[in-house]
């Protein structure tokens, strides 16, 4: 026959390329925005004993002073320096944040994927999600916490905990959706394993919703921590965090405000960011947005 | 080897309806009933029947996609239904499946190269030259220029998808194609390329084919032997010849009557079946067809009709046009009055 042979016609097209900094500004500029300040707030957290003060020297001499050249946001009430603790609190906040999403979103994987493809294991998880999905987070945290007493740690998993059922109901609809697919069941004939179907062709297209999430359960972290440490039941009084500085400097609003204001608006752009990066993420991995584009 | 190649024995699927929960009997469909057929290597099965008469639920069992709810299906003698994990993964090899929808059957997310190769993957390590050096060829067999490897699915036509589906399932080396309605999808001028380029893999390599389809014209093209099905029961399995020369089950003359052909000074001497397709979830008493057959007498309304084997080879269920002969006093009269009825119909219409 003559279709072996037949000339199949090469028209060379544009093939998936990594776009440069500049066209995703152009394509994209809430990541760009987002995750720069981001990134910008992770540098300044991580050098900050190569230009801030000590954050835990206390000078009783020089309680609540104003902004000078040698403490740039002035004092708190026990003398130390705000402008140090406010750069060494983003330490706090941003691993929490963090560390949370990343948590977050490696159970609700788990949890999901499993529930997606068992439905034995989903009639039982799915409904202690949903339980966990009905009690308050800071509760839940409080409750956690008041077994083990504070410490970052435990303060790191009670945040991460209550955020699970709303990543791991997410993967497991993208998982429901896909695993009907022709194309998985194309790969389960071609001899593919069950972990290779579910790493190559089902987790993949989860990835898109999963990062937006992330970022959405990074922000409430963030917050959460602030909140707990508000309360005095997040990280121990010493170390210094936003919701601590605000919870022990509120008294001296009217005296000192940037005591309050310096980790309020540090927080708030932290959020700010977070919630930036994420929409521009959702943007980014719309497929009907990039159809749009072209 | 002796033997057919591909063995099926009463395979049977019933999907239920909802759990059952608290309930004493659940509904279930009845997708697939009592379905016997066996395809030799080198041959082309096709399976024919009009829209949800079960014809994918068979390409699926065969497939073990899902799990038959009775009957057995050989390859080569062995029980597939029977086999554990390890066993089922390795002779995936055997049996590879063309799918229907050429867009959905390809992972977009993958290069073509990656998706034809990926069954080979599965059983053995590939170095990056091998893997490459597999994907030209696999896709030079399907008609394809190697460079095609590194395009995505989005960026390839509709029948160089699907040639990348037949890549995929060639690249096991199988002795058994199962291609699900691989055409339907596709424009006329690409179908007829899809077909070609069947026949040839079939002659160069000796694949055997199982083609379901709903289109005559594709059967009649490709097939050695058809089976026609009509919900979820096989009514006539006859060579591709025999059956578009000589029909004997009515439904099979419709099915045939009803395909277009472009002949305007053609009559029609059949009428076409009327009425729709009864719900498998309650089918009929009796013979399935006999709410819409011109030919239906009592008989059909009690008993389901055996498949009989007649002269030419062929074997048709139908109480009229082939009465079992294992049932005495029967046949001359049901024969008698098959005759009659059809010239009644005749003269009708």
């Amino acid at each position: 026959m003559t279709l072996l042979s037949a000339p199949v016609e090469y028209v060379p097209t544009g093939r998936l390329r990594i776009s440069g900094l500049p066209r995703l500004a152009r394509r994209h500029p809430l990541v760009v925005i987002g995750g720069g300040l981001l990134a910008l707030l992770i540098v300044l957290a991580l050098a900050a004993p190569l230009y801030a003060g000590d954050p835990l020297n206390m000078d009783p001499f020089k309680r609540l002073q104003p902004p000078s050249a040698e403490m740039w946001f002035g004092s708190d009430n026990l003398g130390r320096d705000v402008f140090a603790r406010t750069i060494f609190g983003a330490r706090i906040s941003l691993m929490v944040g963090l560390l949370s999403a990343a948590g977050a979103a490696l159970g609700g994987v788990l949890i999901g994927v499993i529930a997606g493809y068992n439905r034995g294991f989903d009639n039982i998880v799915m409904r202690v999600m949903d339980g966990l999905m009905s009690i308050p987070t800071i509760l839940l945290a409080i409750a956690l916490i008041s077994l083990t007493g504070p410490g970052i740690a435990i303060l790191i998993v009670a945040i991460t905990i209550p955020q699970m059922p709303s990543v791991s109901r997410l993967v497991r609809s993208a998982v429901l959706s896909v695993r009907e697919r022709p194309y998985v069941e194309a790969a389960l004939c071609g001899g593919a394993r069950l972990p290779k179907v579910l790493w190559r062709h089902i987790l993949p297209s989860t990835i898109p919703s999963l990062m937006v999430q992330s970022a959405i359960v990074c922000a409430d972290a963030i917050l959460t921590e602030a909140g707990l440490s508000f309360l005095g039941v997040g990280v121990p009084p010493e170390i210094p965090s936003w919701g601590n500085m605000i919870s022990s400097s509120r008294l001296y609003l009217a005296i000192a405000p940037l005591t309050v204001f310096a980790p309020g608006i540090c927080l708030a752009v932290t959020v700010l960011a977070v919630n930036l990066l994420g929409d521009g993420l959702r943007d980014l991995f719309d497929p009907r947005a990039k159809r749009r584009r072209r | 080897m002796n033997g057919p190649l591909l063995k099926v024995e009463n395979l049977t699927k019933h999907y239920p309806l909802g759990t059952g929960f608290l309930k004493k009997t659940i509904p279930v469909i009845r997708a697939v009933e009592d379905v016997s057929f066996s395809v030799e290597a080198g041959e082309t099965l096709c399976i024919v029947g009009e829209s949800g008469c079960g014809k994918s639920t068979v390409a699926r069992l065969l497939m073990r996609l899902v799990e038959p709810t009775g009957g057995r299906v050989l390859i080569d003698g062995t029980d597939i239904a029977g086999l554990k994990k390890d066993a089922l993964h390795a002779w995936r090899r055997r049996m590879q499946m063309v799918f229907q929808d050429p867009y959905s059957s390809l992972n977009p997310r993958l290069t073509a190269g990656q998706i034809i190769t990926e069954p080979v993957e599965n059983f053995e390590r590939l170095s990056r030259r091998q893997r490459q050096a597999l994907a030209a060829d696999l896709l030079r067999k399907v008609g394809m220029s190697p460079e095609m490897m590194h395009r995505l699915p989005s960026e390839l036509s509709g029948g160089q998808r699907q040639r990348l589906g037949i890549a995929r399932a060639l690249a096991l080396n199988p002795s058994l194609i199962i291609a699900d309605e691989a055409v339907s999808a596709l424009d006329v001028s690409v179908q007829a390329q899809i077909l070609n380029l069947l026949l040839d893999l079939q002659q160069q390599m000796g694949i055997a084919f199982v083609f379901i389809s709903h289109d005559l014209s594709v059967v009649e093209h490709i097939g050695h032997r058809v089976a026609v099905m009509y919900l979820g029961r096989i009514v006539e399995l006859a060579t591709c010849e025999a059956l578009f020369a000589r029909p004997v089950h009515p439904y099979t003359e419709a099915l045939i009557a009803a395909a277009p052909v472009p002949d305007p000074t053609r009559v029609r001497l059949v009428a076409p079946v009327e009425g729709e397709v009864p719900s498998p979830i309650n089918p009929p008493r009796g013979c399935a067809f006999h709410p819409r057959c011109p030919l239906a007498v009592d008989r059909c309304r009690i008993e389901v009709p055996p498949l009989v084997p007649m002269a030419d080879g062929r074997v048709v269920a139908c109480h009229v046009r082939a009465p079992a002969t294992d049932i005495p006093s029967q046949p001359a009269e049901v024969g008698d009055h098959s005759l009659a009825h059809v010239l009644s119909l005749m003269i009708r219409s």
